[in-house]
């Protein structure tokens, strides 16, 4: 995509006042560094940021490190322990780990004016630092960090020049400056372009999705964290009022609880004709837009996230929000204008049922929703802070 | 800036940077003890900077504090006590500092029951560094500047009207009189698009009465 395709979805002016900050970078360096290519968050991101960039006139490169089996091994674990998870981390994983970054900094080309690594599996590559400003730029809770994964983080982390979390109170205990730099969505993307009424439709045909009744839908991965079995608990407190239908889409990934989550809820949907279980691959973007805008109310239950922006892509999608209290749902949403929060199964009940109740409010709360997203949770917001910090950093 | 100024008016959009402090509150205690603590700047980013990051949807808080004990303390005494806090009415960010400070204190000492959050629905402390945007545009007319204010970026209006007012303290030399007038807008409890009405108001008026 180019900058001035985003004309047409952002606020106005928004691509000019782009233009003018890029200026002052302008012949810069900027390198980002991520653990691969594929799959969602920084990756996502940086796929529609930086060919941006380049075209804004700031040198923009994006490299990645690779490794062996035992590298990514424990990439895998250390983020899972930094995101508070309880897991074993060996002093030779921990070793392989740093030397195999070590071979990766002699591979890449980390010549630039600002570095950004993205996330923990490449982070150790501060060590080979030469020149320039290095930023940590990390994309998840790390408040409740596993305390021995954090201390042998910690010595890297604190050879950048500053580091940035996605909201405040995400941040672990660093000496370096730390600075918020919330995510944002493409609405180019494939996940959230505008889609005729017909593609909707077909889609909704092929997903074998019924649209003969007003749809909840909750869009999120088969996990205890987004409490898809207290959305069908809302949902049954619901139906005895109002005739719903409710969608459950994402994935189980293969991992055995979830798997074990999927497999209770197939069951109830087998119990209620009523209830539909989707599992979508990862890269089912199309069907998720379709899903969304389908929707007459999304629901994002969570009940532990991190930053996920389901809330925002609904919202985008002209959508009013039941969300749950947790990470940054509570900074997506605003109560009472967007959509709900909420804090309990009987919480969502009553929210779906006062909007089903009052439908004047499901296109008003969507519209200023959708607002709500074109100002502070586009692509074209994440680029101004993005090329903000470039001017702080290089000045 | 009733003819030719001797020196255009540059306007200047920012954006605003967020640093969190590692400083958080769980409850009005710690909020009271933190204000008392942190780095003035993040006073000015929780009261004045609330006028720029709130600007779309709705300034009913009027500053963070207030926000913060509304909506995750459940406080509504203390959130109206610290909502009615104009930080325009202050000279100094200390005073401002005082003030708040004194208005928990004296909240706590009624007896009020206290009640403690968790970690992630905490206050947490930030502060900002603004980084100014020159939009290329200037104004050396009257009319001129009043084309400019009405198709600037919104971030300029919050620059020229609150961070250079109250951050720096200092007018904007190249608007001669019409900056005293500008200086008597109360952009409290406002959108920076009412204040945006209220200056061009301002600079219609000028203009009508300017010689022809």
């Amino acid at each position: 995509m180019r900058i001035d395709e985003y004309r047409r979805v952002a606020i106005p002016g928004a691509i000019d006042f782009i233009l003018k900050l890029a200026e002052q970078v302008k012949g810069r360096r900027l390198l980002h560094v991520t653990g691969g290519r594929l799959g969602g968050g920084a990756a996502d991101s940086l796929r529609a940021v930086v060919p941006i960039l380049s075209e804004l006139g700031v040198d923009t490169r994006w490299e990645v490190t690779g490794g062996d089996n035992a590298y990514y091994a424990t990439a895998r674990s250390l983020q899972a322990a930094l995101e508070g998870a309880e897991r074993v981390l060996s002093e030779e994983g921990l070793a392989r780990w740093v030397d195999m970054n070590g071979l990766n900094a002699k591979k890449l080309d980390l010549d630039a004016d600002v570095t950004i690594v993205h996330d923990s599996q490449p982070a150790s590559l501060v060590s080979a630092r030469a020149a320039g400003r290095w930023v940590w730029r990390c994309h998840f809770d790390c408040s409740s960090a596993q305390a021995r994964a954090w201390a042998f983080f910690r010595r890297f982390a604190d050879q950048y020049d500053l580091a940035v979390f996605p909201m405040p109170g995400f941040e672990g205990r660093l000496g370096i400056p730390m600075f918020v730099v919330p995510p944002t969505i493409d609405p180019l993307s494939e996940r959230n372009r505008d889609l005729t009424p017909r593609e909707v439709s077909e889609i909704l045909m092929a997903l074998g999705v019924a649209r003969d009744k007003p749809l909840l839908v909750q869009v999120g991965r088969f996990a205890h964290a987004h409490d898809p079995l207290g959305v069908v608990n809302a949902y049954r407190l619901v139906k005895k009022h109002h005739d719903v239908r409710l969608v459950l889409a994402g994935a189980a990934d293969g991992e055995p609880e979830r798997l074990e989550l999927l497999s209770h809820l197939l069951e109830v949907a087998q119990e209620d004709r009523d209830v539909v279980v989707l599992e979508l691959p990862p890269e089912a973007h199309r069907q998720v837009n379709a899903l969304q805008r389908a929707a007459t109310i999304v629901l994002q239950k969570s009940v532990r996230a991190g930053y996920d922006l389901g809330a925002a892509e609904a919202m985008w999608k002209g959508k009013p929000i039941v969300g749950g209290y947790a990470g940054g749902l509570a900074q997506q949403i605003i109560t009472n204008v967007t959509g709900y929060t909420v804090h309990s199964v009987e919480g969502a009940a009553f929210r779906i049922r006062h909007l089903l109740n009052n439908p004047e409010l499901i296109p008003r709360m969507g519209a200023a929703g959708r607002e709500h997203v074109r100002r502070s949770l586009l692509i074209t917001r994440e680029l101004v802070d993005g090329l903000a910090l470039g001017v702080h950093l290089t000045r | 800036m009733t003819s030719r100024a001797a020196r255009p008016f540059r306007f200047t959009g920012c954006v605003e940077l967020r640093q969190t402090l590692d400083v958080h509150a769980l409850d009005e205690r710690e909020l009271m003890n933190r204000i008392g603590e942190v780095p003035a700047d993040s006073i000015f980013f929780h009261t004045f900077g609330y006028f720029l990051r709130h600007r779309a949807v709705t300034t009913a808080y009027g500053n963070d504090f207030a926000r913060w004990a509304a909506v995750e303390i459940g406080d509504q005494a203390l959130a109206e006590r610290l909502a009615v806090v104009d930080p325009f009415a202050f000279s100094t960010l200390e005073a401002l500092r005082e003030h708040l400070v004194t208005i928990l204190q004296d909240h706590l000492r009624g007896g009020e029951v206290e009640r403690r959050v968790e970690f992630d629905r905490g206050f947490h402390f930030q502060q900002s560094h603004i980084v100014e945007v020159p939009l290329g545009l200037s104004a050396e007319t009257l009319v001129e500047f009043r084309a400019g204010l009405a198709a600037v970026d919104e971030s300029a209006i919050y620059l020229h009207t609150v961070e250079t007012r109250t951050r720096e303290r200092r007018a904007d030399a190249a608007l001669g009189e019409l900056a005293e007038q500008f200086e008597r807008i109360d952009p409290y409890l406002t959108s920076l698009e009412r204040i945006r009405g209220r200056l061009l108001g301002l600079v219609d008026v000028a203009l009508e009465a300017a010689p022809r």
